[in-house]
């Protein structure tokens, strides 16, 4: 009797031993966004290659990737599949905050721990205890930006072009705006400049700015429209300082803004050029493996399967989602590309930014912001 | 006249010639909208695809065979009507005795399936478009009009000029008239209506084709999904100006890009796709035979 109570117990941990750990990843990898995507699942996989190699408890992370097209609807699709089809432990995903923000009440009622990489809109982690995520906040993102544009470039009026269709680009704008006015500048120009995603016309919202006369216009929005409107901005003989966030950290910025993007600012998550010795590694590893140079979302991307594995060697049973989470949740000082990793008690990763200025040879590092 | 009259004179004119350009493209887009509709009365959903395609075989004309620019709008023109052509053969042909309803699902399927066919095989990044022909802006006081911007006004010019002459003038468009009048009547005439019906589709399409290049040149930025909205929007201009009538689409796809820029430009950008699709259901409430249709009551 005995004896088969200890057959059937080792052939259980037998057959544990030789599953995979599960995770899966909600990510535009077509899409108006889809260089945000493939970036990112580039960063997990050159990740995973060194986790794998070592293996976490003697088993290896299994990636699961699905595509969401950059839209909300297909963000919640893709992680209930995730969820009920493939049963992942956790999910990495994604990057748009309107995608995350539908994904995450899909997981949060389901118990399955979501980290994303990217999405920095603050209402993603108060979806849950079981939602996180790697990067900074628009909260500080867009304060960093106000800072720079009324501080280092002594701006007094600055003008808000808006993508109307992004919880991402509304939340930073209005981030933004209070901060700017805060430090004594004017916000000029009305509400009523806004655009959507898709959009390739912007010349008659260019005079409108124009006619209000700011001496900086923050542009929280992603690359594929961002790269139109820096075009046609200096088209119509706009030439003052355009400003960003990580929406525009993409490698096909500069192709579609063509001569348009000098004399433009952002605030990322990296810079490509920083001393650092593991961010040199990272990317000359990258660069070796895809031939381009990495975005803010390659390291994030490599940052959030460090961290997931990272939270899967610390738990007793990994296969426990609720051990998991706490975690994840716990996690400190992990030393990531993108700087230093602490999860605070809303979840939320406390990290330094960078500020790049877009040169014609690329991104180059300008001033680090610590919070 | 006070400085804030001025202020405004200057942008409002500023305003009428962005949406005189976006209005060319959508007249250029229009009219195959309503060519088509004008000899087989189908709704070719697909149409926003053959503008995408012209696009991008622009794209790759420039960029991959490096041809010069005049041979690229050709190339592209060409290789974009042929493909309606084959289209139209192996999708509309064999549900032309069939309900119009079946025929529109048909050209909605149609589409989606040419942009997501497009996507998956060449990606669906928005990837800049080749400098066909050097950028210049001319400045005017206040006033900026750049060079793609008069390229566009005069290639609409050009194109529809061609095609007024070709319908009016020749006698193809003499053929193409009178299947659209009645193509049982034309084919008693000795008028071999499939080589008419392709024929509109090689026009429509390759007009087409020249505003995808010309949008590709204005907007630096092309990606497969290009074609859904302005596809649609060239479908209300083909409404609003009569469809089935050609000058109809011209006034419609110009008034419509007009308009939008007038609600971008003295209201509030948000409004503007509002605007466009509210004007569709007050054109068809108020008058379904657009402003330059003929109101022919259908006999039962």
């Amino acid at each position: 009797m005995i004896k088969i109570f200890v057959c059937f117990f080792l052939s259980i941990s037998i057959f544990a031993e030789e599953g995979t750990l599960k995770i899966g990843a909600v990510f535009p990898m077509t899409g108006p966004i889809a260089t945000f995507g493939q970036e990112s699942v580039n960063g997990i996989k050159l990740a995973l290659e060194k986790i794998n190699a070592k293996g976490i408890k003697g088993k290896k992370i299994e990636l699961i990737v699905e595509d969401n097209k950059g839209e909300a609807i297909d963000s919640a699709n893709a992680t209930r599949k995730l969820i009920e089809i493939d049963n992942v432990l956790a999910i990495l995903g994604s990057v748009a905050s309107s995608n995350t923000l539908a994904s995450a009440p899909v997981a949060q009622s389901k118990k399955v721990p979501l980290v994303t990489p990217a999405s920095t809109n603050e209402k993603v982690t108060t979806m849950g205890d079981y939602i996180s995520r790697v990067c900074f906040t628009d909260n500080f993102q867009g304060k960093v930006m106000a800072k720079f544009a009324r501080n280092t470039l002594k701006a007094e009026r600055a003008a808000l072009l808006i993508d109307n269709s992004s919880d991402y680009s509304k939340g930073l704008a209005e981030v933004f705006q209070r901060e700017f006015i805060a430090l004594g500048g004017k916000i000029v120009g009305g509400d009523d400049l806004v655009y959507q995603q898709r959009d390739v016309e912007f010349r008659t919202l260019l005079r409108k700015i124009k006619r209000a006369n700011p001496q900086v216009v923050f542009v929280p929005g992603y690359y594929s429209e961002v790269g139109p409107i820096l075009n046609q901005a200096r088209q119509v003989g706009i030439d003052i300082p355009f400003l960003g966030g990580d929406g525009w950290d993409s490698p096909n910025l500069q192709e579609l803004a063509g001569a348009g993007v000098k004399n433009t600012f952002i605030s990322s998550h990296f810079a490509p050029d920083d001393k650092d010795t593991m961010v040199q590694n990272f990317v000359k590893l990258y660069k070796e493996r895809y031939e381009e140079e990495p975005g803010a979302m390659a390291a994030l991307g490599y940052d959030s399967i460090i961290l997931m594995a990272d939270a899967l060697g610390r738990v007793k049973d990994p296969t426990n989602r609720e051990e998991l989470k706490n975690a994840i949740n716990s996690t400190k000082d992990l030393l990531g590309v993108t700087g230093r990793i602490s999860i605070d008690e809303n979840r939320n990763a406390v990290k330094s930014a960078v500020v790049l200025e877009y040169l014609p040879g690329g991104r180059h590092f300008k001033e680090k912001i610590s919070p | 006249m006070s400085e804030d009259t001025y202020y405004f004179l200057v942008d409002l004119l500023q305003y009428l010639i962005n949406g005189l350009s976006q209005g060319s493209i959508y007249a250029l887009v229009a009219l195959g909208y309503t060519m088509v509709y004008g000899i087989i009365k189908l709704i070719n959903f697909a149409h926003g695809e053959f503008y995408m395609i012209g696009a991008f075989l622009g794209y790759f004309a420039s960029t991959v065979l490096k041809l010069p620019s005049l041979l690229v709008v050709l190339f592209s023109m060409i290789l974009t009507a042929i493909f309606a052509v084959i289209i139209e053969r192996l999708i509309y042909r064999p549900l032309r005795k069939a309900s119009r309803v079946s025929a529109l699902i048909t050209a909605l399927g149609t589409s989606l399936f040419i942009q997501y066919f497009t996507q998956i095989s060449i990606g669906a990044d928005p990837r800049p478009f080749p400098d066909l022909a050097q950028q210049k802006t001319y400045v005017f006081g206040e006033i900026y009009l750049t060079s793609t911007q008069l390229i566009i006004f005069a290639s609409t010019t050009i194109l529809m000029l061609s095609l007024w002459f070709l319908v009016k003038k020749t006698k193809m468009g003499k053929a193409m008239r009178a299947t659209s009048f009645s193509t049982e009547a034309a084919e008693l005439m000795g008028i071999d209506s499939n080589k008419i019906i392709s024929l509109t589709f090689f026009i429509g399409a390759a007009l087409a084709a020249a505003a995808g290049i010309l949008v590709g040149m204005y907007y630096n930025s092309i990606e497969p999904m290009m074609g859904m909205i302005p596809g649609l929007k060239a479908f209300i201009a083909a409404v609003l100006g009569g469809i089935g009538s050609i000058p109809g689409a011209m006034l419609g796809g110009i008034l419509l890009g007009v308009i939008e820029n007038l609600v971008v430009g003295l209201w509030n950008g948000t409004y503007r796709d509002a605007i466009a699709f509210v004007l569709l259901i007050v054109i068809l409430l108020v008058k379904p035979s657009g402003l330059l249709g003929k109101n022919i009551k259908e006999k039962v």
